[in-house]
């Protein structure tokens, strides 16, 4: 080829990957524009603060209502018990692949976590509905085990291994003289692990965890399938919930196009989408200063 | 004596961590034993290769895993030459300014966004404004976009592994610096890119929020084929079959069916990926 022909074959491909470096600002752009033009057509109608606060979703009713605040409430609970359950697993699991396991035993469990993250929501929901709910219905006595503790167990399995891979990260990156000065002093493994490595890691480790809320209050089909979906304000761990990911699935298949329940899904979408942005934000600032804390 | 209790209390602290990663392993068991037992009995050659009948009671699920197929192919249609050309830019031309910085937070952002958004974005571009209605090109090109931020980040770090020199030796004998990438350097990262590729697909195959409201059916007559059309996809399949179904009980085999389809084709993706990673090192070595 001649030499002009291959500078300008050079010239246009740069464009090209250029081109397709924008197509990522369009799609975060664009999402963002659906989101905003859709919430203010939603409040348009409905005032914000009556939104977040208002106790009733029921867009279908007579007189329809549109408080998301039971909603926002079910994604916390259920949210909120996933970790209670994942965050001991997760951190003991990661302490134990980083400090204890053997390098043939690393070889195993690494990948068994792998393949527990690679195993689609909607597996694990189908499990939720044949054996854990099964399972809590026969433990508590209720009719049915549908309900947000369902939920939790389920986030919790499906947040693991995100929490996992990132707090062993941050575990086995504490050095190596931190761990000697202890044992130098006398302390056991035990003492160095709970007293040295982990204060140590606790930004990344952190970090794990906010990873995982946001994996956690994103995640849709498991909560769909596994929380019995009832939109009414949960007391307990016991009660049905419906979180606004299932609101989302569940409605947006049944409202006609542009009217206000049709809207007020995508302002659902909007709190949801600030609340995941939040959680991985912190996430990634804790990773931020675990990475500079431990460059120096 | 001492030493003795010594002893005890490191294996009691021991315990507590191993059984909490006794408990992870056991969950990935209990998943895999529930729907390997149940739902090997269901698995046939007649269950992978015929339509579902008499309201999917009966029958095989040949029409969602052709539309799982389909499914995926548009998506690595879409997603793998954009996501790798985006990750050349990032990694080979892009200079250290505002804008790549924007792009990479971008990118950040976007692989944390719920899944469920981007079927609603979905909804919003493909189904309604471009006019595509429900059908299957909607949802691969949904599934393209929630793919994209995954693809970008591995291709990105296997360019990051070919040593610089590489590129240098090809500059240094007159070679552009196109030219440089397609013939040093993409080839070079080629597994690296691979395994990344088929692990997002992987996912994307046993995603079900995105395709929810854009494309995927409950039921359609024959297999489906046509890109302007509706499709059945395994993950919708399972969740329709045990939440929606009328007689849920009556399908729930075939449900046990579904699922052991579905969890034996992502993990065969991943295999795959693993393979190519393996091949690949020893090849380093």
């Amino acid at each position: 080829m001649k030499y002009k022909a291959r500078l300008s074959l050079d010239v246009v491909f740069k464009y090209i990957f250029k081109a397709t470096g924008f197509l990522v600002l369009a799609l975060l752009g664009g999402i963002l524009a659906m989101l905003i033009y859709n919430s203010f057509s939603f409040f348009l109608d409905v005032k914000p603060l009556d939104f977040i606060t208002g106790m009733e979703w029921n867009p279908t009713g007579k007189v329809p209502k549109y408080g998301m605040l039971p909603l926002i409430i079910s994604t916390t609970i259920v949210t909120f018990g996933a970790m209670i359950i994942a965050i001991p697993l997760g951190i003991g699991t990661a302490a134990f692949i980083a400090e204890y396991a053997s390098p043939r035993l690393k070889n195993i469990l690494k990948p068994t976590i792998e393949m527990l993250a690679a195993i689609p929501s909607v597996v694990i929901g189908f499990l939720g509905i044949v054996v854990v709910s099964p399972g809590i219905a026969s433990l508590a006595d209720l009719s049915n085990g549908l309900n947000a503790l369902n939920g939790a167990i389920l986030l919790a399995v499906m947040a693991l291994p995100t929490i996992i891979t990132v707090a062993e990260d941050a575990i086995h990156a504490v050095p190596k003289t931190y761990k000697e000065a202890s044992y130098g002093v006398g302390a056991t493994k035990w003492q160095t692990l709970l007293n040295v490595v982990i204060p140590a890691a606790a930004p990344g480790i952190i970090a794990a965890v906010m990873l995982g809320v946001g994996r956690a209050i994103g995640e849709t089909m498991t909560v769909l399938m596994a929380t019995g979906n009832a939109s009414i304000l949960p007391s307990s761990m016991f009660d049905s919930v419906k979180t606004m990911t299932a609101t989302i699935a569940i409605e947006m298949g049944e409202v006609p196009y542009q009217t206000t329940h049709y809207f007020a899904l995508y302002a659902i979408a909007t709190v949801l989408f600030i609340m995941t942005l939040g959680a991985n934000l912190l996430g990634e600032y804790f990773i931020n200063r675990f990475r500079k804390y431990h460059a120096q | 004596m001492r030493n003795k209790t010594f002893r005890f209390s490191s294996i009691i602290e021991w315990g507590t961590l191993l059984i909490s990663t006794l408990l992870v392993c056991f969950f990935l068991v209990v998943v895999l034993w529930e729907i390997i037992s149940k739902g090997s009995s269901v698995l046939s050659w007649d269950f992978v290769t015929q339509v579902p009948s008499e309201g999917m009671t009966k029958g095989g699920i040949i029409t969602p895993i052709i539309g799982t197929v389909l499914l995926t192919l548009i998506t690595s249609i879409f997603a793998i030459p954009f996501g790798v050309c985006c990750a050349i830019y990032l990694h080979e031309y892009a200079e250290d300014n505002w804008l790549t910085r924007t792009i990479r937070a971008s990118i950040r952002n976007l692989s944390g966004v719920p899944s469920i958004i981007y079927g609603l974005f979905g909804l919003a571009l493909f189904v309604q404004a471009l006019q595509f209605g429900t059908s299957l090109v909607a949802a691969g090109l949904t599934l393209g976009l929630l793919s994209l931020p995954y693809i970008i980040t591995t291709t990105e770090e296997a360019l990051m592994r070919i040593p610089n020199s590489t590129r240098e030796a090809a500059l240094a004998v007159g070679a552009t610096k196109f030219e440089t990438i397609k013939d040093v350097v993409l080839p070079s990262a080629m597994s690296g890119i691979l395994t990344g590729v088929v692990l997002t697909l992987s996912r994307a195959a046993g995603e079900t929020a995105p395709i929810l409201f854009t494309g995927a059916a409950f039921y359609i007559n024959g297999t489906s084929g046509f890109i302007n059309q509706e499709f059945m996809a395994l993950p919708y399949h399972l969740y329709m079959l045990s939440t929606q179904h009328q007689s849920i009980e009556e399908v729930r085999p075939i449900a046990y069916g579904t699922a052991l389809v579905l969890i034996i084709v992502v993990f065969l993706l991943n295999l795959t990926a693993f393979c190519i990673r393996y091949k690949y090192r020893k090849n380093e070595n």
